[in-house]
């Protein structure tokens, strides 16, 4: 048997690599994952990948972020330190509006971009795990789970056939964890 | 891909016959990955200097107290709130240009937004600053945050818009920061996976473990965009705040309804003349013509005509309603500015910022860099000039003439000026040693559909109108990087 973990086909173009998941999606060989240096946009659909629902929890720390503002708001001006300024009301909506908005805008971006950092498992200091150093700056690689694959040569054809420019067999399955 | 089938009649946003994606990587991390040219020590050299100018003057600022500033009972404000606007609505053209433009499927910000963002970090860095030293007694800051402190319940003025200043500055420091950075991930992952030793070791903490998987990418864009979307009405806050600052009192000249809309104007204006003012320079530096090419830097022109014609609008509009209001301290206001004893900086504010961007109407003049470079700061100048007439001749005669008084600068306040502008070169330099000045993940994306070189191709091999490429090759006429003998044939 041997030792290769994963087969990665390394493409120069992205519609190449395309073409390559769609070869390999016709012969029922299971994408484990693919890798570029840029966003590739359509790409999500081909590899059946539902849509992020990141937008809810951005809804979600927004609405907070408001709530927790204006409750704050309110306390401290109306219950814990009414102050009597000329007769004007101390429960001042307009003047409420700004402090408001401006938590609603930083609750919504920190906690969207901390659950981004959650989700994608992303921290500082995190060991990298790349299959390939190159799929952050010029090559698109398709990663193949070879235990329990059809016969790799196989795979291999596959790619080459769709335009790989290289194709690997790694042992390891990441070339960068320190 | 998003940029495919795009047609013909647009300009290239990346020049260059050959560029592959590797090449954009190579040519975003020359700067980074080599030693740095003498023009960049020069630069870091005279920027630094002015950064140490910066460190002294605040110092002797909080040693002696803002006694040491040329302010007085009736002109309170000065140069430092002049400074404060000034920085902040520089920081503006960063996140506009994140953000609006991203919401706006404007593919030419791709190349342009990293240093814009990195810009506006340091400009509100700046613009902080000149807010704490302003305090005075800068340990006293944390009392402007709703925090319970030792004299029971006594909370912040949340009614005052200096208490919405903090916020809103604040917010948009953070978000503008967090938004940034997000963006840096991939790119700072490119630069560890191309170097080795400690190098890699640092870029590697940095890079969040970033590997560029399809689903990353997937919530890295969906990030973007709500960003984007958040930020655009943050954006317009911040300087509405800031105008609030001012339109909330009863101060004739200050006392203005159009503030709001005029200062964002203004931001947007002076925001995009520093970012001509660093990028035409840069761009030449660090090599990087083929990426930021004459379509982006007539793009920000005409943004620049558009934003000094409404800052204009807003010069002449105040005048009108200071006449059409019959408050005669608000038509005093006026008057005097134009033809009192600040007259000279009145004159140059309009001069720079009213006249001069016009001159953009001119093909020629819009599309040659010596000239554009020299009008940004020209508008920076004009902006200042803005925010100077706004504070100083406002506050200088107002209701009760014993107490008109007039304005001088000291060398402490000039010095914390001059100073500023070194500590934002200063910061700038290191950021284009240390990081991609421009986002190769975004850059690539568009290789495919907006460079030169795809549409070179499809004028070779597609079917394309002849009307249209013949307007097509026209178009390049006006860029520094393309060789029209390509096209001659």
């Amino acid at each position: 048997m041997s030792s290769t973990k994963f087969i990665l086909g390394l493409f120069e173009d992205p519609d190449e690599m395309l073409d390559g998941i769609h070869k390999l999606q016709q012969n029922s060989i299971p994408i484990y994952d693919v890798y570029s240096p840029m966003p590739i946009h359509g790409i999500e659909a081909k590899l059946g990948i539902k849509d992020s629902r990141l937008g809810y929890a951005a809804f979600i720390f927004g609405c907070t972020g408001g709530t927790v503002a204006f409750s704050m708001l309110y306390y401290m001006l109306v219950l814990d330190w009414p102050h009597n300024i000329g007769g004007k009301p101390n429960f001042a909506i307009p003047d409420f509006v700004p402090i408001t908005f401006e938590w609603t805008v930083l609750f919504t971006a920190f906690g969207m971009v901390l659950t981004f950092f959650y989700a994608t498992h992303l921290f500082p200091g995190r060991a990298p795990r790349v299959m390939d150093l190159r799929a952050t700056d010029d090559r698109f690689v398709i990663a193949i789970d070879a235990r329990g694959n059809i016969p790799h040569a196989d795979i291999t054809n596959i790619l080459k056939e769709a335009g790989a420019v290289e194709v690997k067999h790694n042992d390891r399955k990441y070339v960068s964890y320190e | 891909m998003a940029s495919h089938g795009e047609s013909i009649i647009r300009e290239p946003l990346i020049t260059g016959k050959d560029i592959t994606y590797a090449q954009i990587t190579n040519d975003v991390l020359r700067p980074v990955e080599n030693l740095p040219t003498k023009a960049w020590w020069i630069g870091f050299t005279v920027a630094s200097l002015g950064a140490l100018l910066w460190l002294v003057a605040v110092s002797y600022t909080f040693w002696f107290g803002i006694g040491a500033w040329g302010l007085n009972k009736t002109v309170g404000w000065a140069w430092d709130i002049t400074g404060f606007v000034w920085w902040v609505g520089i920081g503006h053209a960063g996140t506009l240009i994140s953000a609006v433009l991203l919401l706006f499927r404007q593919n030419w910000r791709n190349s342009i937004n990293r240093s814009a963002e990195a810009m506006t970090i340091f400009a509100v860095i700046c613009a902080a600053t000149y807010i704490v030293a302003h305090m005075g007694r800068p340990w006293m800051a944390v009392y402007s945050l709703p925090l319970p402190n030792q004299y029971g319940s006594l909370w912040v003025n949340f009614n005052s818009p200096l208490i919405w200043d903090v916020f809103a500055i604040s917010t948009y420091f953070s978000v503008s920061l967090v938004f940034w950075y997000t963006g840096l991930l991939p790119d700072i992952a490119t630069i560890r996976d191309r170097a080795t030793g400690l190098r890699r070791r640092i870029y590697s903490i940095f890079s969040f473990g970033w590997t560029g998987s399809v689903k990353t990418w997937q919530r890295f864009e969906t990030v973007s965009l709500i960003l984007a979307g958040i930020s655009t009405p943050l954006v317009l806050s911040v300087h509405t705040i800031v105008s609030m600052d001012f339109a909330t009192s009863l101060e004739p000249g200050w006392h203005t309804t159009i503030f709001p809309p005029y200062f964002v104007a203004g931001a947007i204006f002076s925001g995009f003349a520093m970012v001509q003012t660093l990028l035409l320079v840069a761009r030449k530096v660090l090599g990087l013509e083929n990426y930021i090419t004459m379509f982006h830097i007539e793009s920000m022109n005409k943004i620049i005509i558009l934003t000094g014609s409404i800052v204009g609008v807003a010069y002449i509009t105040e005048f009108f309603i200071a006449w059409y209001s019959g408050v005669e301290y608000e038509q005093y206001a006026f008057i005097n500015r134009a033809t009192g004893p600040y007259w000279w900086a009145y004159w140059s504010m309009m001069s720079c910022n009213v006249i001069s961007p016009q001159l953009f109407w001119f093909r020629k003049l819009r599309l040659s860099i010596p000239f554009s470079w020299f009008l940004s700061i020209v508008v920076n100048i004009g902006m200042w000039f803005e925010r100077f007439v706004i504070i100083v001749t406002s506050l200088h005669r107002d209701y009760i003439p014993s107490s008109w008084a007039m304005f001088y600068p000291t060398w402490v306040e000039v010095s914390i000026f001059i100073g500023s502008i070194g500590l934002f070169f200063t910061l700038f330099l290191l950021f284009i040693r240390v990081l991609p000045s421009v986002a190769m993940g975004e850059v690539k994306l568009l290789l495919k559909g907006s460079s030169e070189q795809a549409k070179k191709k499809v004028l070779e091999h597609g079917h394309v109108d002849a009307e249209q490429a013949a307007f097509y090759k026209e178009s390049l006429e006006k860029f520094d990087s393309v060789e029209l003998a390509d096209y001659k044939a």
